[in-house]
């Protein structure tokens, strides 16, 4: 085997604090696929400043993601939205900076989202986990238009032994989190998710995935506060087989027994 | 009268929206069948994408050029007898059209549709003034008697169904018999039809927008679906055409490039029903037209964006795909944005005519989902002209102070990783240990918005980063276990992640120790890794 990729694993601040088995799911991918892995110390990408308009404190997070990152081969993120702030808006950030754009534009193009860089970078053409399930895909707005992702996640969950993927409708359509915009317009982010919700629970699936850990928490917000049965998880953790954790949002059975298997 | 600029209010306007069922049912049509219709009609032409690519470059030109392009079009419309009128505020531009058409002794002045018209408030200018104007496009002679500001920039009247409508012709239209029938759309039709052909005849002058100004030929051009254009600009002895400086093409067949991608954008039609191209005034030999030709070119703010970041919006060409797709638009609708711009190109315009400081709402009121980008004929990057609005509104301190205050200390901690470390650590195993009989909340301080319709996960408790480090910490990496040990139905997988790392349970003799990992649960054996690597 060739020497191993060494990458930097930017788990994002979501993960991070919420649900930190979606980071332990994407090393497991990651190693599969013959990567060395390494967490160094980090906070978050500089999203919610850069979109808030306050450039000054979205440069000072992005110049610490720079130079923690920099030393690795590639950096890979479980969330289309922030590998889409380190690939595309960093460089925009430091444009015509001498000393930052070259660093920015480095980091960024060694920057992907979690399938995209199993998929395109290290080859992967499937995973060998099981899963029995009907499961369905929602696409976040920053994986499907900023990355162009599409084709790796539905690639990889369709060699999901025993998992059965139904297409979403209007899987090009915005969940309505988009950060502080779901506590900004809390009424129109509700709108969104619900109709969201509701094209989830016409598939019949009783599972959501995604990629990005916003929509999925939104959604998912959405679908248990309607008392729909449909579980929710982030991609990784079917992928990597890592599905002991409850599921999002739900508590572990009081009486231990699977909860997830069915077969 | 809903004719003042209500962007202020914006939140509030989106709830009322959001409460219309009347409102909500006419976005669904909306939602449902234009982004399809589009797509359908944009999958039947396989250059589309190089026809937009070329739509880009064409404006792009064009803006560059500006100055020229203008000179050498003023000097055609010159030539052949017209007259052209530079307005460089709104109210130059009001001003001016009065005067043309005191000029004219105008008494009723018959209008096509036009945008800079709604943004420049021609209606209401002149009719403090003593004159008539009427509306000959339908939706916009349904906004009009109504007196509220287009819902959107191609259909104005998209928010209404058809039992509004009939109760504002019977409200308006005096002499309508009680048992006419104004069912149906078509009947509806027939009578804006019957009572419009009157003001055709009597109009003095005639004012239309442009949706292109050729510089090669001096000839404004409108595409309509309903031929009233065609009606407003021969049949009035004076013919007014406004415009704003970013209409310019330079060549006819510029324009014909630009109208293939804009009928299909707007309404999904190859090519709306009339395209009509008018060149000055009549000339001897022609059987009908205008004495008077004038062209009223509205600056009103497009200098300072050409000249600055916002420069590409003036590539629009108000074919309004970018609003039929987005899903915030689909939700509040077009007056919630309150001015005539809405949707996304609306919250990159309004704030540029009528200031961030009252229309700062709009740029903020989007998830950057992209999808307007993504069909712009003409490529605007409308999420990051939007965050640019952002960038000025955070810079004059606009955003509340509470959620300037949020940020400050959120950006605080993210830019000290030490801090941000321990105070994170704490509050995630604080939230997890609340959170922990349910897995979510049905309240949070500060997130009450959210909850309010939702559920919030509860975090699983110690972070990711603090876990990896115990993990790394508690052993030498062993080689992991390739497969899961049967006979192990739930596994670690029953216990919540806490933050002290347990001992796993030991489920099975040859579970290794060292680095414990999550695995799944009740899965029979199965080899891991992916199955093909190159
Ligand atoms: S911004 Fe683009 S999509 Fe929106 S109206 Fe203008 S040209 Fe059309």
């Amino acid at each position: 085997m060739a020497v191993s990729k060494r990458v930097g694993l930017l788990v994002t601040c979501l993960v991070d604090l919420v649900r930190p088995s979606v980071g332990f799911a994407a090393a497991r991918l990651l190693e599969d696929a013959g990567c060395a892995v390494a967490v160094p110390s980090q906070t978050c990408c500089g999203q919610p400043a850069f979109n808030a308009g306050d450039r000054r404190t979205a440069r000072r997070i992005a110049e610490q993601v720079i130079a923690v990152f920099e030393p690795f081969d590639y950096v890979v993120v479980p969330s289309g939205s922030c590998a889409g702030q380190v690939r595309l808006h960093y460089p925009e950030i430091f444009q015509g900076d001498p000393a930052w754009q070259p660093r920015a534009d480095a980091v960024a193009d060694k920057t992907f989202e979690l399938t995209q860089f199993l998929v395109d970078v290290c080859g992967v053409t499937g995973v060998a986990s099981r899963f029995s399930g009907r499961a369905t895909y929602h696409d976040s707005c920053s994986s499907l238009r900023e990355l162009g992702v599409r084709l790796q996640p539905r690639k990889l969950l369709a060699s999901v032994e025993g998992l059965d993927l139904i297409e979403l409708a209007d899987t090009d359509v915005c969940c309505g989190f988009g950060g502080t915009f779901c506590v900004k317009y809390p009424e129109i982010s509700d709108r969104m998710v619900g109709k969201k919700a509701t094209a989830v629970t016409a598939t019949g699936a009783d599972l959501l995935l995604a990629g990005d850990l916003g929509c999925l928490l939104n959604i998912a917000g959405k679908l248990s506060r309607d008392g729909s049965g449909v579980t929710v998880r982030h991609v990784a953790e079917v992928l990597a087989g890592a599905v002991d954790a409850p599921a999002i949002g739900t508590a572990p059975p009081a009486v231990p027994t699977p909860t997830e298997a069915k077969p | 009268m809903t004719r003042a600029a209500t962007s202020d209010t914006f939140a509030d306007n989106a709830r009322h929206a959001l409460a219309d069922p009347a409102l909500q049912g006419a976005l669904a049509f909306v939602e449902t069948n234009f982004p399809a219709r589009r797509r359908a009609v944009v999958d039947a032409l396989p250059e589309f994408e190089a026809l937009r690519d070329s739509a880009r470059d064409i404006k792009a030109h064009t803006l560059a050029h500006l100055d020229l392009y203008l000179e050498a079009w003023e000097a055609r419309v010159t030539e052949q007898g017209g007259q052209v009128h530079y307005a460089p505020t709104a109210a130059d531009a009001n001003r001016i059209v009065l005067d043309i058409c005191r000029a004219a002794g105008a008494r009723t002045v018959s209008k096509g549709k036009s945008m800079v018209g709604e943004e420049i408030g021609i209606n209401e200018h002149l009719e403090q003034h003593g004159i008539v104007p009427v509306e000959t496009d339908l939706g916009e002679y349904i906004i009009q008697i109504r007196g509220e500001m287009p819902s959107h920039i191609i259909m104005p009247a998209v928010h209404l169904n058809r039992h509004q409508v009939a109760a504002d012709f019977r409200r308006v239209h005096a002499d309508l018999p009680k048992d006419r029938d104004l069912d149906s759309a078509a009947a509806l039709l027939n009578e804006a039809r019957a009572t419009l052909r009157r003001t055709f005849l009597s109009a003095d002058v005639g004012i239309t927008g442009a949706n292109f100004l050729v510089a090669e030929t001096g000839s404004s051009v409108i595409v309509t679906n309903e031929g009233n254009g065609d009606l407003t600009c021969t049949l009035p002895r004076v013919h007014i055409v406004l415009a704003s400086i970013e209409k310019l093409v330079p060549t006819l067949e510029d324009m014909a490039q630009l109208v293939r991608v804009l009928a299909r954008s707007a309404t999904a039609q190859e090519m709306s029903v009339y395209t009509t191209i008018t060149t000055g005034p009549r000339r001897a030999a022609d059987p009908d037209g205008p004495h008077e030709y004038h062209v009223v070119i509205v600056d009103n703010g497009r200098s300072a964006m050409l000249a600055g970041e916002f420069r590409d919006m003036l590539r629009c060409i108000r074919c309004g795909a970018c609003l039929n797709h987005c899903p915030v638009y689909h939700a509040v609708g077009g007056h919630a944005y309150g001015f005539v711009y809405p949707g996304p190109m609306g919250a990159v315009l309004t704030p540029s005519l009528i200031g961030v400081d009252r229309a700062g709402a709009l740029p903020e009121a989007s998830t950057f989902c992209g999808r307007c980008e993504e069909v712009c004929p003409v490529r605007i990057p409308l999420p990051r002209l939007m965050r640019f609005w952002r960038d000025r509104a955070f810079a004059q301190h606009l955003p509340s102070p509470v959620s300037r205050a949020a940020l400050a200390a959120w950006g605080f901690l993210a830019a000290r990783p030490w801090l941000y470390r321990g105070v994170t650590g704490l509050g995630t195993r604080l939230l997890a240990r609340l959170g922990r009989v349910r897995g979510r909340f049905a309240w949070l301080p500060l997130a009450g918005g959210f909850t309010a319709t939702r559920d919030l996960a509860a975090p699983q408790g110690a972070t990711f980063q603090q876990q990896w480090r115990q993990r790394a910490a508690s052993g030498p990496e062993r080689p992991r276990p390739r497969t899961v040990p049967s006979g192990n139905p739930h596994g670690r997988g029953s216990e919540p992640l806490v933050a002290e790392p347990r001992a796993a349970p030991a489920p099975a003799a040859d579970r290794p120790s060292g680095r414990p990992r999550p695995v799944a649960v009740g899965e029979p054996e199965r080899p891991r890794g992916p199955e093909a690597r190159p």
